[in-house]
């Protein structure tokens, strides 16, 4: 007797229909091998860039200028890390027919193979760095991950459920933080502007070049083929433009980008590209904090090489 | 005893603001010592669960400082980040760096020594609070009782460290044996009042430096019973008096970060 869905192509027009009917995947489930690789390759990616995104903003934890501001970057961070500690259980639980683990994802990390996204190799100068960060690049990542939050892979759609609903806070916090200084000296407002006048470019990379032919390779056809996500980066980063250029605006500050222009008819943004030849060595781990935020990662771990020995000896 | 300000006698405002500045203080470079580790902690699990302890801590830090703020004594942001190293009350324990290197750049912390002082730490903070819980300043009691529930999980937690890492390799054990020779030398001053010892225990705001002192021991001592090791000696004489305001350089550079954007405009709004 012939199985129902004995044959791969069988069981991939299966595996298509129950995506096409909005039902969920299962880390179970049966799916084919470039979903699997296509999800560990987002997953695991996006697990690392909370990991790697704590450094830039731990670096003004202690400097944070008040008890409370203090009190609100600690909490922010750290959800930051309880994110990438979920998103790399679920990229574990894939990764389980290769025989790979959290460790190889970290030597992924420092061999360069796993890459975190470009925005967490930026250096950070001054405080409304924070506050950018927090407004802006959490701003840019829910608008990207809450398109996620049907995906068709279910363990992500959960966990983003819950990473969303920090993101807002976090973006929150960001705001809050520009807000004080916006309504501040001439010198607090002074340094949001250069905060946005460096991050500007960071924050259009952010959401990946518009085709595949900018950089030489795109995830987002298999993606959007998969229900993974619904939108094109290009259309992600229209609708930053939409929620934040008002906002900038609003607040006195200007865009770094005399282009820019709205199109009422079009409903599009034209703006200057950023440079995509500087963003593909950024992701090649070649920006301005590459090397140094890998090298604090890389340390740490050799550093307490001891004490996981030592709890598996605990455990064994 | 009446609790209000306009009330109480300079004595006993003098006593009950020495003591909150140092419990202030020590949660104060307690946190920050603890948030230097954000991101290079032995596993992700640890990273999340220490930053939670450190932001606790901070808060707790926050806690005590508003309340010399409501005792008129100045605004909580400014006795966090302006007082310089002179007049800080923190135990030299909560101020010593994590290991060798800045924070910023690749620094060399230990994790050994991160988990003993963690633990010795917040079992004396735990003994301070307990007896909080009963001051004869009411404001400070209350703070103590919701301390107290958190610290509860920041002893557990540190507790089950301690355990693990004295149970397990013998790398692991000599570096924690390492450690706690360096934490105990400098633990002379954690259950020190200073200089102000005897107004402070006279005006009942906690139970004496010795009895305190002999809870410490009682709490840590079936832990090491079942390690069968022997229980650290708290020194007599401390090598520096926290509380006196005596520090290392190690506080002057943890006050250049804490503070660095905060002195860049004091009388602004961040």
């Amino acid at each position: 007797m012939t199985s129902l869905h004995n044959s791969e192509e069988e069981k991939l027009a299966h595996f298509m229909h129950r995506i096409e009917a909005g039902d969920k995947i299962e880390a179970d489930d049966w799916m084919p091998e470039e979903y699997r690789l296509t999800l560990i390759k987002l997953i695991s990616m996006h697990g690392i860039s909370e990991i790697m995104g704590a450094l830039p903003e731990k670096e003004w934890v202690p400097k944070a200028p008040s008890l409370s501001r203090k009190l609100g970057i600690m909490a922010k961070v750290q959800d930051e890390m309880g994110h990438g500690q979920l998103l790399l259980r679920v990229t574990e639980d894939l990764l389980k027919p290769y025989g790979k683990n959290r460790g190889d994802l970290m030597q992924d990390l420092f061999n360069g193979d796993l890459k975190f996204h470009n925005v967490f190799h930026m250096k950070t100068t001054t405080w409304a760095d924070a506050g950018i960060i927090g407004w802006l690049v959490d701003g840019a990542a829910i608008i990207t991950q809450t398109n996620m939050l049907g995906a068709s892979y279910g363990p992500y759609g959960r966990a983003l459920q819950r990473i969303c609903a920090e993101e807002v806070f976090h973006a929150q916090h960001g705001e809050s933080i520009i807000m004080a200084l916006a309504e501040g000296t001439e010198n607090q407002k002074a340094m949001i502007q250069e905060s946005i006048n460096y991050w500007w470019e960071s924050l259009l990379m952010f959401f990946g070049p518009a085709s595949k032919e900018t950089t030489g390779s795109s995830k987002q056809d298999l993606t959007i083929k998969y229900k993974i996500r619904t939108k094109t980066n290009e259309e992600f980063r229209q609708l930053f433009f939409d929620k934040y250029i008002p906002r900038i605006l609003s607040l006195g500050l200007t865009i770094p980008d005399s282009t820019i222009k709205f199109d009422a008819d079009s409903k599009i943004w034209t703006y200057k590209q950023p440079d995509w030849n500087e963003f593909k060595k950024i992701i090649k781990n070649e920006g301005p904090r590459s090397q140094e935020r890998l090298n604090l990662r890389r340390t740490s771990y050799e550093n307490n090489a001891w004490v996981r020995d030592a709890l598996s000896a605990v455990v064994n | 005893m009446s609790t209000t300000e306009n009330s109480m006698s300079a004595e006993y405002k003098e006593a009950i603001t020495h003591l909150l500045f140092q419990l202030a203080d020590d949660d104060f470079l307690y946190a920050f010592r603890g948030s230097e580790w954000l991101g290079l902690a032995p596993h992700i699990e640890e990273d999340v669960a220490s930053s939670s302890i450190s932001q606790d801590s901070m808060g707790h830090a926050a806690m005590f400082y508003h309340l010399l703020e409501d005792l008129g004594v100045g605004k909580a942001d400014d006795l966090a980040h302006l007082r310089p190293a002179q007049d800080r009350n923190n135990s030299i324990l909560t101020e010593r760096v994590n290991g060798e290197g800045y924070y910023m750049e690749t620094p060399q912390y230990d994790w050994a020594y991160q988990v003993v002082r963690s633990y010795f730490y917040t079992q004396a903070k735990k003994v301070k609070v307990d007896s909080l819980c009963h001051s004869s300043y009411k404001p400070v009691a209350e703070v103590a009782i919701k301390v107290k529930m958190e610290l509860y999980y920041h002893k557990l937690h540190w507790e089950t460290w301690f355990k693990q890492l004295m149970s397990s390799t013998d790398v692991a054990k000599k570096k924690m044996n390492d450690a706690i020779t360096v934490v105990m030398n400098d633990f002379g001053d954690v259950f020190s009042f200073g200089n102000l010892k005897p107004k402070i225990e006279s005006n009942n705001l906690l139970d004496s430096e010795e009895e305190m002192k002999k809870r410490w021991h009682a709490s840590i001592g079936p832990v090491f019973e079942a390690l069968q090791m022997e229980e650290p000696a708290i020194p007599n004489h401390p090598v520096m008096n926290g509380r006196n305001g005596e520090h290392t350089k190690d506080l002057d550079e943890a006050l250049l970060t804490l503070s660095e954007v905060y002195k860049l405009d004091p009388v602004a709004v961040w």
